[in-house]
């Protein structure tokens, strides 16, 4: 190809594939998630004409808030070549653990900090344990799952009720969106958007999430750069588990109530939509705004789903996995070319 | 001292620590719940706890087995639970004896007969198991995905298979002979430990008397000097991940059997999870190497006999999962480079000064 040669003085068409090829293979992955969202939910539009309404688009947010929290956290773990098997029973000893002590007549002022804080400290310990005992991701974080899970049933082994007027309050307020009529959103789907810009500033614009990139793709490098390792590893998880336990309150404030066995293997859809959004589960390569595609994708197989009435729901699980196979082929391919090329 | 070389190959044994935490579980029931040991003649064949640690573990130990190789090659299979959920589901759909019938009445489903032969029941879901391992396989080995991705593809999609299989349903299986692998009992001992032996057997003749064994664990170590070596690593890989699926498939068959039902999503749950810490406890190195079926299947009872245990000793099955999350901070504790290194130093010092007496 034309790529190679300097030697020809290259024609103006040659000049900007010159420059648009490496954009391509550098964001190939991505702009792919964003094309397979649109041309999907523009397809599911046709064929449901009920999707094309404003607001289910606006519920893919409210729908989905949680997971993409979780799947937030969960790319920057994955961007450190780990994995955090814990996100959904942390969620889940949340949800419990808030509605007993708003129960038992807590402030809320005090029972989300302190739901925060514990997200924090899992995610603390569980990094701790992972990077100074060499102990696989997978294996520390299975232990905080069973772990969190655990405690959540010892807390109760029922569904309780929050009746908080706070949390009422914010399950019921509605957002509208300006500009378009009748549609909203809930308070909790814009944590999760401010979320995501906190984590795009993190990852793309300091210090800390430069280390991220550079621990993913080399640990033994970034060590010998004197960066540190240890501290971004530990904020990582940390930052995982506080993800957790936000998600945890958006679950609680969404349902009203809370549940030791709420989110069952909602890990597992966190991980798919982070690895959909062309995170690599190899460590150094991938983004947080693939990751809210990704999720978006997921929320749109639900929702067609929904509106098809007809489609069974173990449909969702067989298209999340054929979708992230596609996914995964197409990242490897890119991956390879952009080998080449570089 | 002559004793010192002897204990130290014990202590370096494969078996070792795996038998010392079945050891610590046993020596713990001993204590507090001496009824843990009680065992009894029923019906002509053996009850009691033990009993039930073999028969419950079994599907566990199967799973570690085909878990052990995967690992060994430096991959892991987060699929197992699915493949299991899928053999039962193939099982439960071929025994439906409804299945064809113009006319579905509860007389006919819920009588003691099938629609295929047990013979064709079993190989069909053995096939469906292994073709499961043979997928995953391909992916791996060929495709070139990392195992965790291209395994975690079928523990998604794969529970949504066996639910299409069973048509959403949770199958109850009323076919009595099929009860057999998870209920029988030969010469007092529950069946399901004669599978688990026979296929520990033939796997340990497979790969300790051919030079699979030896491949596998040169995979792990290092695939690209394995490959250099002319070892064709892509078929050793294939063959752990399929034997991995077939394991899960017997797995699936003896489950299915035990509970005379397939439940599409709740059936294996977490198995991948359980089997993965069963090899831990089994000391096979996470990032692949050497590694050895036996203390798998020794791991797979441990984490059995300390479930039974919580269970004797009045640990709700709620708060379990804690108790086993500190099961897990042991095994983490016991096998992290630091903590076995400060403990080899402490036993060689003893040692040396042994030497000194002497």
């Amino acid at each position: 190809m034309a790529s190679q040669t300097d030697v020809f003085s290259p024609t103006r068409a040659e000049h900007l594939w010159l420059r648009v090829r490496p954009f391509l293979l550098n964001n190939g992955p991505l702009l792919i998630t964003i094309l397979v969202f649109i041309l999907g939910y523009t397809l599911a539009g046709l064929v449901y004409p009920n999707m094309q309404k404003p607001q289910v688009f606006f519920n893919l947010f409210i729908n989905n808030a949680s997971l993409l929290i979780i799947s937030i956290g969960m790319t920057f773990v994955v961007l450190l070549k780990g994995i955090d098997l814990s996100v959904a029973s942390v969620l889940a000893l949340t949800t419990i653990a808030s509605a007993v002590l708003l129960k038992n007549g807590m402030s809320p002022a005090l029972v989300i900090p302190l739901m925060l804080l514990m997200g924090i400290t899992f995610g603390f310990v569980m990094g701790s344990i992972h990077h100074y005992l060499k102990v696989e991701s997978f294996i520390v974080t299975l232990m905080g799952s069973f772990f969190a899970r655990g405690m959540g049933a010892i807390i109760s082994n029922l569904s309780v009720t929050i009746n908080d007027p706070f949390y009422r309050a914010l399950a019921l307020t509605q957002i509208p969106i300006p500009l378009i009529p009748k549609a909203y959103v809930y308070p909790y789907s814009i944590v999760a958007i401010v979320l995501l810009l906190v984590a795009i500033y993190l990852a793309f614009f300091t210090r800390f999430g430069r280390t991220v990139y550079a621990i993913g793709n080399n640990e033994q490098s970034a060590m010998l750069m004197g960066l540190p390792v240890a501290r971004t590893k530990i904020i990582v998880y940390s930052f995982s588990g506080f993800c957790s336990a936000l998600a945890g309150i958006v679950f609680s404030i969404s349902l009203s109530s809370g549940y030791g066995y709420y989110a069952p293997a909602m890990e597992m859809d966190a991980i798919a939509s982070v690895v959909m959004g062309g995170t690599l589960l190899t460590g150094g390569v991938g983004n947080v705004i693939g990751t809210l595609f990704g999720v978006l994708i997921n929320g749109t197989i639900i929702s067609i789903l929904q509106f098809n009435g007809t489609l069974s729901s173990w449909w969702t699980k067989i298209a999340v996995g054929v979708l992230t196979l596609a996914f995964i082929g197409i990242q490897s391919t890119f991956y390879s070319r952009r080998k080449r090329v570089g | 001292m002559k004793k010192s070389p002897f204990f130290k190959q014990i202590r370096e044994s494969r078996l070792f620590w795996p038998v010392v935490a079945l050891g610590l579980i046993f020596l713990f029931d001993a204590i507090y719940a001496p009824d843990f040991f009680k065992i009894g003649v029923l019906d002509g064949h053996l009850y009691g706890n033990l009993i039930v640690v073999l028969n419950d573990g079994a599907p566990l130990a199967l799973v570690a087995m085909g878990m052990t190789l995967v690992i060994a090659t430096g991959g892991v299979d987060l699929s197992v639970g699915a493949v299991i959920a899928i053999s039962a589901a193939m099982g439960a759909v071929l025994i439906n004896p409804a299945l064809g019938n113009q006319l579905i009445t509860n007389d006919i489903l819920t009588a003691n007969k099938t629609n295929t032969p047990l013979g064709i029941i079993i190989l069909a879901d053995l096939a469906a198991g292994t073709l499961c391992g043979l997928w995953n396989g391909f992916l791996v080995s060929r495709a070139r995905i990392q195992p965790m991705v291209a395994t975690l593809i079928l523990m998604v999609a794969g529970r949504g298979i066996a639910q299409l299989i069973t048509n959403g349903q949770i199958m109850t299986i009323y076919y009595t002979p099929y009860f057999w692998f998870g209920n029988g009992f030969i010469l007092g001992l529950p069946v399901s430990v004669y599978i688990v032996g026979v296929v520990l057997l033939l796997a340990t003749l497979l790969v300790r008397k051919t030079s699979i064994g030896m491949f596998i664990e040169a995979v792990g170590l290092n695939p690209k000097s394995t490959f250099y070596s002319g070892i064709n690593e892509k078929n050793i890989k294939l063959f752990a991940y399929t034997f991995c699926g077939f394991c899960g498939a017997i797995a699936g068959l003896i489950l299915s059997s035990y509970v005379k039902s397939a439940d599409a999503n709740n059936i294996g749950l977490s198995y991948e999870l359980d089997a993965i810490l069963a090899v831990a406890i089994g000391g096979t190195s996470m990032q692949g190497g050497r590694f050895s079926l036996s203390a798998s299947v020794v791991g797979a009872l441990v984490i059995w006999a300390f479930t039974l245990t919580m269970y004797t000793v009045g640990v709700p099955a709620d708060a379990l999962k804690a108790a086993k999350a500190l099961l897990v901070l042991v095994v983490i504790l016991m096998y992290s480079n630091q903590a076995r290194t400060l403990l080899t130093r402490l036993a060689e010092r003893k040692g040396a000064q042994h030497g000194i007496a002497d």
